[in-house]
């Protein structure tokens, strides 16, 4: 048993990191979907959900609860086996894509190996080329979905989607060219370690100030890509009456509502990564003392949520709570405690920062844009971002000719 | 077996099942589903030679776009199950027979040949992206510059087909 | 490693099985989809060969041959939305008239 493990050491670590990530993912993405009911619901001056558990926060475990007893119909004279593949291939495709995105700079050393973190090999040529494969096939879900449903409402959304996925991919794509330029690689760990060129700059170093334009397109077309506010014509709720998952119920409905909000997690780490230098703190590197934002960061917020639970309504409340905020704490002040470990954790923690940040910035959208008329998003698309990104690319290429890529 | 030879064999099985699945199905949307199982598998046969870029190429493009553009079709002409007349059915004899011929055709040629082509190249050169940009524009520029007129034209033509006549 | 004729021959089989389709396919849309697959089929010997001889022409065709398929698709589905909207019908045993 012992030398087996130690012949396939590589193939066990890969799996043990593939259930770790898919374990990650769906947490998140229950409490991306609590984060989002939440704050959408103090953008309209209301509570969110606050029954289910102190705060709500146990909300998303009934939501998840719900969707496994809900009746399964399946629509008459829907095409059965398209029907049932149509969210798996959303699902699937929405969580291979998370897999190529790397975590941290340093690996780890766990039982004589190194460990990176991330699942795809840190020497991966296409990392980026790749992701845009998986997403491109991303589109089938939607489509396929619409069709299957043999409903017109769902046929509407499938059709709409297919439409804004070809619209929209070409200006995503050309939107990154001119950082592929900047770094000339197509793999992420050196598109962010381009970024890095100049240690001492720290913020100003990164992508997102040559390349602003580039990042508003993609960040627009991104959005769009992922069918979320205020693009989300293919499932518009008063319109279509909720587009291409009309017909879903139960979990094939979920599957979508995962695939959905794990594609949102990909863009959200891709933005970071290419426009926003990744795991690259925003200070020079010399300021050490910075090291230590996280347990800044962490400990007053542990506190702060022991004083909430202490006064809440609810005994539950004030049991659990408490024990949370001192979980929290306790973490920050680990981090103090080993200075190794405080080392290892500021990679993953800056590029969580930024994740976190680019996940709020699409619920606050959602919260505070109105949908596109579906003329006015293939004007938008056609004539206003495509035209930008070519001009981005043209610039790009002719600064990097002249000077370099400094 | 060799762990490469594993991964030929299953995915040029997946790749003819596909084929022979766009042949036998009714509905054009699930021969376009056999269409991109074929597709895809032959990206990770392109893998597994090495050359990554076009495999990445081949999805992004094929499988993302092109048949993205199928399936739009289908869907916008609501096109049914397909229907064949006698006439047609007929068809199938001399196919098949033009299959055969094809097929006994190019195998024997290999088969004659097969001892001068080897596989000898290290899979570095193929993976290099760098290789390929560098030869599509310095050796292969002025094809490289007629393509992107072709897209034109076919952007201009698919317009105008597309428009409806003012009445 | 996989000897070059594996890839050859496969290619060959699907090519073979692309010209059927295009034969027996009575669908307007299917048979320009099995035009797809012989193009594929084609790109694969490319690339095979290109592997073969440690060269990187072959995969600057297959690059060439997508473009010109992606134009060709372009154009051949606008024919064919065309066709559907004069004719009513994607058969084409039943677009056998050269004039309306």
């Amino acid at each position: 048993m012992r030398s087996l493990l130690a012949a396939n050491a590589e193939l066990v670590i890969t799996i043990v990191k593939i259930v770790l990530l898919l374990f990650i993912v769906l947490t998140v993405n229950a409490y991306l979907t609590w984060f989002e009911r939440k704050v959408v619901a103090h953008i309209q001056s209301r509570w969110g959900p606050h029954r289910v558990g102190p705060h709500g926060l146990l909300q998303p475990l009934a939501d998840g609860l719900k969707f496994l007893f809900k009746e399964d119909p399946t629509p008459a004279g829907a095409d059965k086996f398209v029907y049932y593949l149509a969210p798996l291939l959303a699902l699937t495709l929405a969580m291979t894509s998370i897999a190529i995105i790397p975590f941290g700079p340093e690996p780890i050393r766990l039982f004589g190996h190194d460990i990176y973190l991330g699942i795809a090999p840190p020497d991966l040529n296409i990392g980026i080329l790749a992701l845009f494969a998986i997403t491109a096939l991303g589109v089938y879900g939607v489509a396929l979905a619409g069709w299957s449903s043999n409903s017109k409402y769902s046929l509407l959304g499938g059709l709409r989607s297919s439409a804004q996925m070809i619209s929209y991919e070409l200006s995503l794509t050309m939107s990154v060219v001119g950082v592929l330029l900047m770094a000339g690689s197509f793999n992420l760990r050196d598109i962010i370690n381009a970024q890095a060129r100049h240690p001492q700059w720290g913020i100003f170093g990164w992508n997102i100030w040559p390349q602003i334009l580039g990042f508003f397109c993609f960040f627009v077309a991104a959005i769009a890509e992922t069918n979320r506010a205020p693009f989300d014509l293919p499932e518009a709720e008063q319109e279509l009456v909720a587009g291409f998952n009309t017909e879903y119920a139960s979990f094939k409905f979920a599957m979508f509502f995962i695939a959905e909000y794990t594609s949102m997690i990909t863009v959200s780490c891709l933005c970071s990564i290419m426009f926003f230098g990744g795991w690259l703190s925003p200070f020079p590197a010399s300021w050490t003392v910075t090291h230590y934002l996280p347990s800044v960061v962490l400990v007053p917020f542990g506190l702060w949520v022991i004083m909430d639970g202490v006064r809440y309504e609810t005994i539950f409340g004030r049991m659990v709570l408490p024990v949370v905020g001192a979980a929290i704490s306790g973490l920050g002040a680990l981090f103090v405690v080993l200075p190794s470990l405080n080392e290892f954790i500021q990679g993953p923690f800056w590029l969580l920062s930024k994740i976190f940040f680019f996940l709020f910035v699409y619920v606050w959208m959602r919260g505070t844009l109105p949908r596109f008329r579906y003329d006015q998003l293939m004007a938008f698309g056609w004539k206003l971002l495509l035209p930008v990104s070519i001009v981005n690319v043209i610039l790009t290429s002719f600064v990097i000719l002249m000077w370099g890529a400094k | 077996m060799t762990a490469p030879l594993v991964v030929f064999f299953a995915l040029a099985a997946l790749a003819v099942i596909g084929a022979v699945s766009l042949i036998l199905q009714k509905h054009p949307i699930h021969s376009a589903l056999s269409l991109i199982v074929v597709m895809v598998a032959l990206a990770g046969l392109y893998l597994l030679m090495g050359a990554e870029f076009v495999a990445a190429v081949q999805i992004i493009v094929y499988g993302g776009a092109i048949m993205v553009l199928f399936v739009f079709v289908i869907m916008l002409l609501n096109a049914g199950v397909e229907e064949h007349t006698n006439l047609s059915k007929m068809a199938g004899a001399p196919g098949l027979l033009l299959v055969l011929a094809l097929a006994g055709f190019v195998a024997a040629t290999v088969a004659k040949s097969g001892a001068s082509v080897q596989a000898t190249a290290q899979t570095g050169v193929l993976s290099s992206t760098k290789g390929i940009s560098e030869m599509v524009f310095k050796d292969f520029v002025y094809p490289f510059e007629l393509t992107s007129f072709l897209i034109l034209v076919a952007i201009l033509g698919a317009t105008v087909l597309a428009q409806r006549e003012k009445s | 490693m996989v000897p070059t004729n594996y890839y050859v021959i496969l290619s060959a089989i699907l090519f073979g099985l692309g010209v059927f389709a295009f034969i027996f396919k009575r669908n307007l849309i299917t048979i320009f989809m099995s035009i797809e697959l012989m193009l594929n089929a084609v790109n694969l010997a490319f690339v095979a060969f290109s592997q073969a001889f440690g060269r990187l022409d072959g995969q600057v065709f297959v690059l060439f041959v997508i473009v010109v398929a992606a134009a060709e698709a372009a154009v051949g589905l606008g024919i064919i939305i065309l066709i559907a909207r004069n004719r009513q019908t994607l058969n084409v045993e039943r677009v056998d008239l050269l004039k309306l």
